[in-house]
């Protein structure tokens, strides 16, 4: 690896922790990262001739708060600025480092950064739009590739969800143990919406979005570590890391979805599936069952089966039943019915779908299993009405493509 | 004399390598090792998987505590360590310097062993096999 990009992955590493600590310092979101920015241009000139610092992280803060309170001096003798208090502890600019980066303050800034991401009024996509610019780092071009729109909408995007943050006032005061697991929540669902943008993706997007997952990853193992024993956050990491396991066999070279029961399962990333696994033992532990680690579950048992008959369809569905349990929802049904379907037939399976069509009715993959149900039962012309229905409802070409080969298979059945 | 290869690092640093970034890294290394495998001075060599992977069991309490996360929160952390064959603590250091230029970053911790057992493990029965390099 050149220097450049050793200096660059230290950096994008220490980036979470160090704008985190300038916001607690600085209050301003745009101030903390003008002062990490000023910091990291410091570092390039500075860390080739001296070496990297032995704390990337404590080395950027420091330059960089350094450098903040300088020009806020500057500013302030030009127009009237905001009141000492609310540019906390300047006073102690000389305190010893070691004792600011304490592991409670570091843990809560991270966390916070993340967490004024997730602001309730902000749609899905401007979350993570935030999220990806303010604590990944990712520039306002790669994220607007990502999301397939210009560079000057993504910017206008993500200053208006940046105003919107500013405006909501930032929560500062250390929180609570209840406070910190809602934070600590509503992060992780903001960590998985990055990870399915990346991950829902068509192949023809993979080269854009890849980078998505990969980053969302990285944000879950931050999370653990510095919440190392949460069994949801563990089992939010299991849960993509055994997803992403299957990238290289999820699409075929026409950039066609690849159903997992005809995924090349050597194509599996065995280094990520056995780290899923280790995450989903330690959390078991913990007798504290949620949503991520039963998701996690179901993807370890489909991870575990070496060919799709070894799948142990039966505890699928006792897993996909304890999740309705904890989260009701017309989408977990659904996909039970799939395990339903393997181990009591299509008749089963299509009675316990059939009731979701009030809510489902403008789902895609409602419409795919139901046409699957009904061409496996024989019942061929529904079959296929309903296949033609989830061809109208399909948001990628990919998903298209793959109700096509249904439908080609049904008439080709027909002829035969 | 039998000298164990600590290899810390910055775990968020390591973790944020892309692929291509990891794979140039192991395949420096690969060839750092090479003249030590011809040699027949390499033994185990382990990456361990990051530090949220870890369970510690503190056993100066009665019943041992279990916790997750690894022994130590430090700067860095061990990710992964070796055994090699040196002459002395001067062929060590330049072992761990040619690794260096390989693989940039935190520290190699150069310690001779105390005992070596190589243990009765048999990579052929493993349930789950081994697929770091």
């Amino acid at each position: 690896m050149s220097e450049l990009a050793w200096i660059d992955a230290a950096m994008t590493a220490a980036r979470p922790q160090a704008v985190g600590a300038l916001l607690r310092y600085f209050r301003d979101l745009d101030l903390a990262e003008e002062a990490f920015q000023d910091a990291c241009l410091r570092a390039l000139r500075s860390w080739p001739q001296k070496g990297p610092p032995r704390d990337p992280a404590a080395w950027l803060i420091m330059v960089g708060r350094n450098a903040a309170i300088d020009q806020v001096r500057r500013r302030r003798r030009q127009e009237a600025l905001p009141e000492e208090d609310q540019i906390s502890d300047l006073d102690d600019v000389e305190a010893p480092l070691a004792e600011r980066l304490d592991g409670a303050d570091y843990r809560d800034d991270v966390l916070r950064l993340l967490f004024i991401c997730c602001h309730p009024d902000l749609p899905a996509t401007q979350q993570i739009a935030l999220a990806l610019r303010i604590v990944s780092g990712l520039s306002v071009k790669q994220i607007a590739r990502a999301f397939l729109v210009g560079e000057a909408a993504m910017e206008q995007r993500i200053t208006r969800a940046k105003a919107k943050v500013a405006g909501a006032g930032v929560p500062f005061e250390a929180p609570g143990p209840v406070e910190r697991a809602e934070r600590l929540s509503a992060v992780a669902a903001m960590i998985y919406l990055v990870f399915n943008e990346g991950y829902s993706a068509g192949a023809a997007e993979q080269d854009d979005r890849s980078a998505l997952p990969i980053e969302a990853m990285r944000l879950a193992r931050l999370l653990l570590r510095l919440f190392p024993a949460e069994p949801e956050i563990m089992g939010l990491l299991a849960l993509m890391l055994l997803q992403q396991s299957r990238a290289a066999a999820r699409f075929d070279a026409d950039g066609d979805i690849v159903l997992l029961e005809d995924q090349n399962r050597a194509h599996w990333d065995r280094r990520m599936i056995v780290e899923g696994l280790a995450l989903i033992d330690k959390a078991i532990r913990h007798r504290r069952r949620g949503p991520y680690q039963i998701q996690a579950a179901i993807a370890a048992l489909h991870a575990r089966a070496l060919r799709p008959e070894d799948t142990d369809w039966a505890q699928i569905d006792a897993l996909y039943a304890a999740l309705e349990q904890l989260e009701p929802s017309p989408v977990v049904t659904l996909n039970r019915a799939v395990a339903v379907s393997k181990v009591k037939g299509p008749e089963a399976a299509l009675a316990m779908v059939e009731p979701l069509a009030n809510r489902l009715g403008g789902y895609f993959y409602f419409f795919g299993l139901k046409g699957a149900l009904l061409a496996q039962l024989g019942r061929t012309a529904e079959a296929r009405a309903a296949y033609d229905q989830a061809i109208s409802l399909a948001t990628t070409p990919a998903q298209a493509a793959h109700i096509r080969q249904h439908l080609d298979r049904l008439a080709a059945d027909a002829r035969s | 004399m039998l000298y164990a290869f600590l290899c810390y690092n910055n775990e968020d640093a390591v973790f944020s390598w892309s692929q291509e970034e990891d794979d140039a890294v192991m395949a420096r290394l690969a060839k750092a090792h090479e003249p030590l495998e011809k040699a027949g001075r390499f033994g185990p060599s382990v990456r361990l998987m990051p530090t949220t992977a870890a369970t510690t069991l503190r056993k100066d309490s009665d019943p041992p505590l279990v916790i997750d996360g690894p022994y130590a929160e430090t700067k860095e952390q061990l990710l992964g360590f070796y055994v090699i064959d040196c002459a002395d603590l001067e062929d060590a250091l330049s072992v761990a310097r040619e690794f260096a230029k390989a693989n940039p970053g935190g520290a190699y911790e150069v310690r001779p062993l105390r005992l070596f057992a190589p243990g009765t493990l048999k990579a052929e029965n493993l349930a789950e096999p081994a697929t770091a390099k």
